[in-house]
């Protein structure tokens, strides 16, 4: 059962940012560009999202003991507003920005832009790795 | 300021949007994980080398072999097919990846995980995620894209 959820999780996360527009590196830097021709279609996906799954969570999920088909929930902890936190989302936004890519739709473009997506989902798997060695020397697990 | 119209889908975005959230929410519901690609696919890579047990690595790999079809199955759907407008290739593809992966692993998380689980979860942690990548990626498509 829980394959079988992440499964169909999978996809319906990958038919929602293709249909958002999540797949065109264009539609993702116009959005970026609010100085210049600003297409302001990505705030509605972001929206869009935040939106259906904050109702989820606040009417169901903090409503119930346990996952459906695990055993308990594994909600993030942290709730430190550190140093590794804003120089890992300056960076991050760094490459979003230059590319117009992020991991959801990188993943996504395995298949349907792989001349794009996969080059840069393979140098996106370098850095989360270089990423984890980095703070495997701060933070001693 | 001059708002893009020719390209602006705020309908086809905002539903798109809303089978994210709805994705993240079964994710949430059934399994009892965050919706975060960055950490899902950085477990994928290290949790079974790392001694993790099998049935706690295969969720993700079957999570992102659906994320992988997605978007055929969009294709399947609809008769206008998929725009993709690629913004750069090579070397700049490259860094910019290594820098996402780089930025995420560091600061726990991406667009799905702080931006649309993170916020809806009203986490302090992940709206100060958001706002400051959402400024570093303004200013660096202001320096990199200015000509679009």
């Amino acid at each position: 059962m829980p394959l079988i959820s992440a499964l169909i999780s999978g996809i319906i996360f990958g038919i929602g940012l293709a249909m958002g527009g999540m797949l065109d590196p264009a539609k993702v830097v116009g959005f970026l560009n609010i100085f210049g021709i600003w297409d302001p279609s990505l705030a509605f996906v972001m929206g869009g999202g935040v939106m259906v799954n904050l109702i989820g969570y606040f009417m169901f999920i903090r409503r119930m003991d346990q996952p459906l088909c695990e055993a308990r929930f594994h909600t993030p902890q942290n709730r430190s507003l550190d140093i590794p936190l804003l120089a890992g989302s300056v960076l991050f936004g760094i490459g979003w920005g230059m590319t117009g890519l992020c991991p959801g739709p990188a993943v996504a473009s395995l298949l349907t832009n792989p001349s794009t997506g996969g080059l840069f989902l393979i140098a996106l798997c370098a850095g989360l790795l270089a990423g984890k060695l980095i703070l495997s020397q701060f933070r001693p697990a | 300021m001059t708002i893009d119209f020719a390209h602006f889908t705020p309908y086809t975005s905002l539903i798109g949007g809303g089978l994210i959230g709805l994705a993240a929410l079964i994710l949430m519901a059934a399994n009892g994980r965050v919706m975060g690609i960055s950490g899902i696919l950085s477990s994928a890579l290290t949790t079974l080398p790392a001694g993790g047990t099998p049935a706690g690595w295969a969720w993700r790999w079957i999570f992102l072999a659906g994320t992988v079809l997605g978007p055929l199955v969009y294709l399947a759907l609809r008769t206008d097919g998929l725009l993709v407008r690629p913004v750069n290739d090579g070397t700049w593809l490259y860094i910019g990846g290594f820098l996402v992966g780089l930025g995420s692993m560091i600061g726990a998380g991406c667009t799905s995980g702080h931006g649309i689980c993170g916020l809806a979860r009203l986490s302090l942690r992940s709206m100060i995620a958001v706002m400051t990548f959402m400024i570093s990626a303004v200013v660096t498509v202001y320096i990199v894209h200015s000509g679009m």
